[in-house]
């Protein structure tokens, strides 16, 4: 069953999963938050944060990926902290997860952002009523109203995150079982003389993830809006 | 005992209210606009007076000159809001435990009870999407009242439903101040509804409180001598 994939194939891609659900679970704490602040908070400086959160949507992904490397290589402070540490980022998978992360992140923010704004207050108020503390209302009532906008939002992380390239490779390269995520392997392989078909296999397995997590994401979604459409029993 | 002396103040609106009444019963009676629901919010917390107090037996929910001002979880009232605002993913059982759970557990026995009491028996298992008007009402009654208030704060609780649902929420609101001894601050346009609860009004004009009447005074000026025979106070069983 496995000999479908060469080893390295397979590599790739159990690393490319490994990266993308990483970068998406540590996304979900600081985009959660920043979602809500923004849609909930004015304070100042608000633009330049939402500027800020966008860069890296914006930016050449080479560029997100030598801002990286300045900032947590290993010849950066960070990176030198992180070395001493034992828990270096450069030319690590975890280094691939944190560009993963970086460049989708801004996909979660936007997504929970919108679904925060369409909460009716009014149920917030109501909740505060009834006797929940502000973190309360949030668990229990804003964040299960805003739950699609969790779904779609981890989904197109997710998607984004495993299809991440450039601000990898920039930042830590291509190596096998470490940062040789499937895109990245599949850029190698088209550069190979006899990588051809090597590609095109690994294109096909991105092709099947990709198809696989939007399916995946609509299915909650639909659980969700029939759970809500159901007919009173 | 309920105190409230405050200045409210929305864009070119302002609303000067001082009311001190010992009953159960209080309603605010007044045309739409008015300011009173604005005033049930304040009570509420979630409206900022300018200035002055509330007082609500005894306990300072809020005290310009003295910087106090609890916030709404704190001042522990049951609120109904006229869009009932109940939370559409939870269900009736959800909806009616949801302030329960804050305040120390969902009490089965309680939870019966109110059920009972609301006639909401046969609807626990279900979706809030489904329910009528009145059905939706009475659940945000339910919530209220399961969460343990100090005070029930209804926001015009009979405006937008039926003739029938009218009737039916009628007798439930009586039932319940007769059962229940909490506190009820309502708020209403509609006379008949102040008359079968209220034991005491004050009538809201004109950016004041223009008078304060008990219940009879309430009914000779404000029901007409027909009403109190025919409509939705008799069928209550109200005694008028």
């Amino acid at each position: 069953m496995t000999d479908w994939l060469a080893p390295a194939e397979w590599q790739a891609l159990a690393l490319s999963l490994k990266v993308a659900l990483v970068a998406t679970l540590a996304a979900l704490p600081p985009g959660i938050a920043l979602a809500w602040w923004l849609a909930r908070r004015r304070f100042v400086g608000k633009p330049l944060l939402e500027t800020a959160l966008m860069l890296p949507m914006i930016l050449p992904p080479v560029v997100t990926g030598y801002l990286l490397l300045q900032w947590f290589g290993n010849a950066s402070p960070v990176g030198r902290l992180l070395t001493a540490l034992g828990t270096p980022l450069a030319f690590r998978w975890s280094g691939a997860a944190l560009a993963a992360l970086v460049m989708g992140l801004p996909l979660l923010v936007v997504t929970l952002r919108t679904a925060f704004e369409q909460v009716d207050q009014r149920l917030e108020q109501a909740a505060a009523t009834l006797g929940a503390s502000p973190w309360r209302v949030f668990i229990g009532v804003s964040l299960p109203l805003a739950r699609r906008g969790l779904i779609a939002g981890a989904a197109l992380t997710f998607a984004r995150a495993f299809g991440e390239f450039g601000a990898t490779i920039t930042f830590v390269s291509a190596i096998p079982g470490q940062s040789r995520t499937l895109p990245v392997a599949i850029y190698e392989l088209i550069n190979q003389p006899d990588g051809e078909a090597g590609a095109l296999r690994l294109v096909w397995v991105s092709l099947a993830v990709g198809l696989l997590a939007t399916l995946g994401a609509s299915l909650l979604l639909a659980r969700g809006a029939r759970a809500r459409s159901e007919p009173a029993a | 005992m309920i105190d409230i002396d405050v200045r409210l103040r929305r864009g070119e609106f302002q609303l000067d209210a001082c009311i001190r009444a010992e009953v159960p019963a209080l309603a605010l009676f007044g045309p739409s606009g008015c300011g009173k629901s604005s005033l049930l919010a304040a009570v509420a917390g979630l409206l900022r007076p300018r200035r002055g107090h509330i007082v609500l037996d005894g306990r300072c929910l809020f005290d310009a000159a003295r910087g106090i001002d609890l916030d709404p979880p704190a001042r522990q009232l049951g609120v109904v809001f006229q869009d009932a605002r109940l939370f559409p993913h939870l269900d009736v059982r959800g909806n009616l435990l949801y302030g329960a759970r804050l305040r120390g557990g969902a009490d089965p026995v309680a939870l019966a009870e109110t059920a009972a009491l609301l006639g909401l028996e046969a609807h626990l298992p279900r979706r809030i999407d489904g329910l009528s008007g009145g059905e939706a009402r009475r659940v945000a009654i339910g919530r209220a009242l399961l969460s343990r208030p100090r005070a029930l704060l209804l926001d015009e609780p009979l405006t937008g439903l039926h003739r029938a649902a009218r009737r039916e929420l009628l007798a439930h609101l009586v039932r319940l101040k007769q059962e229940l001894r909490v506190p009820l601050l309502l708020v209403s346009h509609d006379a008949e509804e102040v008359a079968a609860i209220a034991d005491r009004v004050a009538l809201i004009g004109d950016g004041r409180i223009a008078a304060s009447l008990d219940n009879a005074g309430f009914r000779t000026r404000h029901l007409p001598r027909d009403a109190l025979h025919s409509s939705t106070l008799a069928d209550t069983g109200v005694d008028p």
